[in-house]
């Protein structure tokens, strides 16, 4: 007995922070959505990240996503009904040397056209401020309305919005195949479920290259996993979130006192699943100290890790489907999607409907790699 | 060329014990971990040093048992490289971590065998968190260890083998035993007694510690739940109820359990298979008959992988020690004191003397529904069973990991230990699912708490080049 | 030497053998304690006060549960910040503890 079809405006393929917010923002413009998800929605990357909600740092390219996505973040209670531990306790990237501090302030320069609001400090000056940051920071850039969030809330709160305002969510289940025609796109699900759809959208984070790929426009996306450790409850002393120039570890803590802190690399134990490595956690533990003494005797009860999608520019795919009409990207995150997710589902629901959007993405265009591999296959071909 | 061997064996309980004891007797020279101070495990823990008890006052009826597994360790020691007061906190790449004295360091091994032992399996009532509250086992732990009783006027509610045992070292020391509350009906334990008798001794014992108390005027109840414990600051009574309704105990002391949970935390960060025991409804993880898991040269013994009890534990800690050496390969000792069909026929019997326990030994009947919503169940992070319901019911979470990340529950130090099946079973009632389909609480490194420590190993602290998030 | 008003504060736990093993000082809060060789933490503290530490959330007053290392709810400090599980600690002479109350 087969299970008759689905048809929808859009399909959606993976149900992270982007595919969700995409399902949300669609839906307030009136289309029907089914979105697609592997595991519960939420549950990948969007959910085990950092939760830092951050712009500064960020490439200039990202910049107007990332202000966009900002305005979306001051609403977030209302959007999602739920606050999600969402905060803007200000975002302090660190500088260890003298080089660090002018790396930030030649970032200060260049973003300073964006209205983020940074401001240095001298490593003087902030321990004046924050009387618990070491004598290893030498300086500081501090972005006053940047913050964090509890990812493991916001992005199943994002499903859930969009499921209520209407959104099909089929979750435990896996897309096995696409195919595509003049009428538009047929998806056929692990549960043996077809969806017709004209228009798709690939918000299929780290796993996004399957799809990609389907319309023969694979990207170079590699995976990589962070290492993640949380400490007990403590008493709260760490009132921003914490990034370090050059690297290192990044620091928040949450209002019921638990430290959370990521940084390095571990390891994919297969291709769903991702573990930290000892000695990132032994790293990460470290570095942490350096710049926080008052952690030296604080007890770490768990870690974790996460899989995302690098590109080697380390900027995300967002827009067109440079082979295949009504086909939109979104994915390839390279560890800093959480910030800028709702605003690229908002820009996806943009293409989806009205085949332009506000916001500019050209630098984030996929037709960026086909040059590469188009030279590769010539020279491939050229063989004997 | 083959490398030499490096078995480990994490445990030092009776399976550890055995376990070390057969890998000797075939010359080899385990690693074996133990988080303790003293060799022993729980069931056999060895009180500190200067305590002057004898084996008969710790142990009673074990006495000899006790001794027996403890000398076998002392004489081990100079034939293994024993590692106390060493906690295994991760696995990876056939290395464990190890913390020991506050430093982290790093073990090799090329076969594991782990033999991990169990806790307390805690079903939650309301004021269980105050003072006054302990685990069956903790209040054990504090006449054994320590020589002390929990309290001055001590009720033990539960169920399982441990209420009986316990109630009676207390009250054979000397501890005042207000009452015996089993949330097991009297009729099912005499419909228990066929199976029970495939362990007669075990059996035996159990019936005479009832006897015993009984014969002391100790007052024992059956199908008694305790549904609060009262006091300001600390345990002033208790509220428990049986079919006659509602009473009230005078005391100030509870000691808690429904039987035991198995610490499988470190089988599970080493990609273990787990499957759902109908016995001991919960997950645990998967082995054969002689311990092997669904991982090459890691095999599981005693307690950790499913509750047998001591003697069992024994068994399977020598069978997975055989188990080793076959798979490797290596020349089998003829006159091994027990063959391995031998003690693969005790642990059949030891199964069936198990289903006879889950009969004789239940739950309070209900426990999810009957639990109010202002119970604690997550005592590390003070979640509620209300919290827990609610959690499910607006997020939808069906399984128990992802109610965990709604809603906290199990993300406090201990990891879910206290907590976990509580957890399981009040999702299951709420979500109309049985305690398979809800799944488990993921084991996740480290499996205790770890200081920020540097590690020996750590030299240069050089900057990555990427910053996310 | 007069007597602590802390001293004689009811315990919880109650010592019924064992009483013969060699005594010695520690420090709970900066009061000095006695203790005997072969406690644990937990132990001395429990035999002089209802409760070991208050929670972070609810303040609420705890004393341990399992005695075995597994329900980390015994955790106490030094007075030099390092943090001891006291079910699975010892006394040394003339250590320093301090139970930790509930975050301001």
């Amino acid at each position: 007995m087969s299970i008759s079809p689905l048809s929808c405006d859009v399909a959606i393929v993976g149900g992270g922070i982007v595919g969700c917010s995409a399902a949300l923002a669609l839906r307030k413009l009136g289309k029907s959505v089914i979105l697609i998800e592997r595991d519960l929605c939420g549950s990948r990357s969007s959910g085990v990240n950092y939760g830092g909600v951050r712009r500064q740092g960020r490439s200039l390219i990202q910049l107007p996503l990332a202000q966009r996505a900002h305005a979306i973040w001051a609403k977030l209670p209302e959007l999602l009904g739920a606050a999600c531990e969402y905060t803007r306790s200000g975002h302090l990237k660190i500088a260890r040397s003298e080089a660090d501090l002018a790396s930030l302030i030649a970032y200060q320069e260049k973003a300073e056209p964006f209205g983020l609001g940074l401001q240095i400090y001298s490593g003087h000056q902030l321990r004046e401020l924050y009387p618990w940051l070491s004598e290893r920071v030498v300086g500081g850039s501090l972005c006053a309305e940047d913050g964090h969030a509890n990812p493991r809330l916001v992005s199943p709160a994002f499903a859930r919005a969009a499921s209520q305002a209407g959104a099909q969510l089929m979750e435990n289940t896996q897309v096995i195949d696409i195919e595509y025609s003049n009428t538009g796109f047929t998806l056929k699900t692990s549960t043996d479920q077809i969806i017709k759809a004209p228009v798709l959208l690939n918000c299929a984070g780290a796993w996004a290259s399957f799809v990609a790929e389907k319309f023969n426009e694979a990207v170079p996306m590699v995976a990589a996993h962070p290492t993640m450790a949380v400490t007990e409850p403590l008493p709260v002393f760490m009132s921003l979130s914490l990034g370090v120039q050059g690297g290192g570890i990044y620091a928040r803590q949450t209002q019921r006192g638990n430290c959370v802190i990521g940084g390095s690399r571990g390891f994919a134990l297969d291709e769903l699943r991702a573990r930290p490595s000892r000695e990132a956690i032994q790293l990460v533990l470290a570095r942490s100290v350096e710049l926080l003494p008052q952690l030296k005797h604080a007890n770490i009860i768990r870690t974790w890790s996460g899989t995302e999608g690098y590109l080697p520019d380390h900027e995300p795919v967002i827009g067109p489907s440079r082979t295949t009409p009504g086909l939109f990207h979104g994915f390839g995150f390279a560890g800093a999607g959480f910030q800028i997710g709702p605003a690229v589902g908002e820009v996806l629901s943009e293409l989806a409907t009205q085949g332009k959007t506000s916001t500019p993405i050209d630098g984030f265009s996929i037709s960026r790699f086909s040059r590469v591999l188009s030279s590769i296959t010539t020279t491939l071909g050229d063989l004997p | 060329m083959t490398q030499p061997l490096k078995p480990v064996i994490v445990g030092a309980g009776p399976a550890g014990i055995r376990a070390a004891q057969t890998l000797v007797a075939h010359g080899l020279r385990p690693i074996v971990i133990d988080e303790s101070a003293r060799w022993g495990g729980q069931i056999y823990r060895q009180a500190p040093g200067n305590f002057a008890r004898s084996s008969k006052q710790l142990y009673g009826f074990d006495a000899r048992k006790a001794d027996a597994v403890l000398s076998a360790m002392e004489s081990l020691l100079s034939k293994v490289d024993y590692r106390p007061n060493t906690l295994v906190w991760n696995a990876e790449g056939g290395q464990l971590d190890v913390l020991h004295e506050g430093h982290t360091s790093v073990v090799d091994y090329t076969d594991l065998i782990v033999a991990t032992g169990a806790t307390d399996r805690i079903l939650p009532f309301k004021g269980w968190t105050l003072p006054g509250v302990f685990s069956m086992g903790g209040a054990q732990v504090a006449l054994k260890f320590q020589g002390c009783a929990i309290g001055q006027k001590v009720v033990f509610a539960g169920s399982g083998p441990l209420l009986y045992l316990v109630a009676y070292q207390y009250a054979k020391a000397g501890a005042n035993v207000m009452a015996v509350l089993d949330s097991s009906h009297f009729s099912q334990q005499i419909k228990a007694v066929p199976s029970l008798l495939n362990q007669a001794a075990v059996f035996a014992k159990g019936v005479y510690y009832l006897a015993w108390l009984k014969a002391h005027g100790i007052a024992i109840h059956h199908g008694a739940t305790p549904i609060e414990v009262m006091g300001t600051q600390s345990v002033e009574k208790l509220i428990w109820r049986n079919s006659q309704g509602p009473h009230e105990i005078d005391c100030d002391a509870v000691a808690t359990g429904y039987g035991l949970r198995s610490e499988s935390q470190l089988a599970d960060i080493l990609g273990c298979k787990f499957v759902f025991s109908n016995a001991e409804n919960s997950w645990i993880p998967q082995k054969d008959l002689a311990g092997r898991s669904t991982i090459k040269h890691v095999y599981l013994a005693g307690d950790g992988a499913g509750i047998q009890g001591a003697d069992a534990a024994e068994w399977a800690g020598e069978l997975a020690g055989l188990a080793l050496i076959e798979d490797r390969q290596l020349q089998q000792q003829t006159n091994h004191s027990t063959s391995s069909e031998e003690l693969a026929k005790y642990l059949q019997k030891r199964i069936a003397f198990g289903r006879g326990l889950s009969m004789a030994f239940q739950d309070p009947q209900n426990w999810a529904r009957q639990t109010t919503d202002d119970t604690v169940i997550c005592r590390c992070e003070e979640i509620t069973a209300g919290d827990i319901r609610q959690s499910a019911q607006s997020t939808g979470a069906q399984d128990v990991n992802r109610l965990k990340a709604m809603c906290r529950v199990g993300m406090g130090r201990c990891q879910g230990r206290m907590c976990g099946p509580a957890t399981e079973a009040l999702l299951a009632d709420c979500t109309h699912q049985s305690i398979e389909k809800v799944g488990r609480l993921r084991g996740q490194a480290p499996i205790k708490p770890i200081p920020f420590v540097p590690s020996p190993a750590l030299k240069n602290i050089t900057p990555d080049t990427e910053e996310a998030n | 030497m007069h007597q602590n008003t802390a001293m004689v504060q009811q315990g919880q736990l109650v010592r019924l053998v064992e009483l013969n093993r060699k005594k010695l000082t520690i420090y709970i809060n900066g009061v000095a304690t006695e203790a005997l060789e072969g406690d644990t933490l937990l132990t001395v503290i429990l035999t002089h006060q209802k409760f070991i530490r208050q929670t972070e959330f609810s303040g609420s007053e705890r004393a341990g549960f399992c005695l075995m290392g597994a329900c980390q709810d015994c955790w106490v400090c030094t007075e030099d910040g390092s943090r001891l599980r006291s079910c699975s600690t010892l006394v040394q002479a003339n250590m320093k503890l301090v139970t930790p109350k509930a975050n301001p």
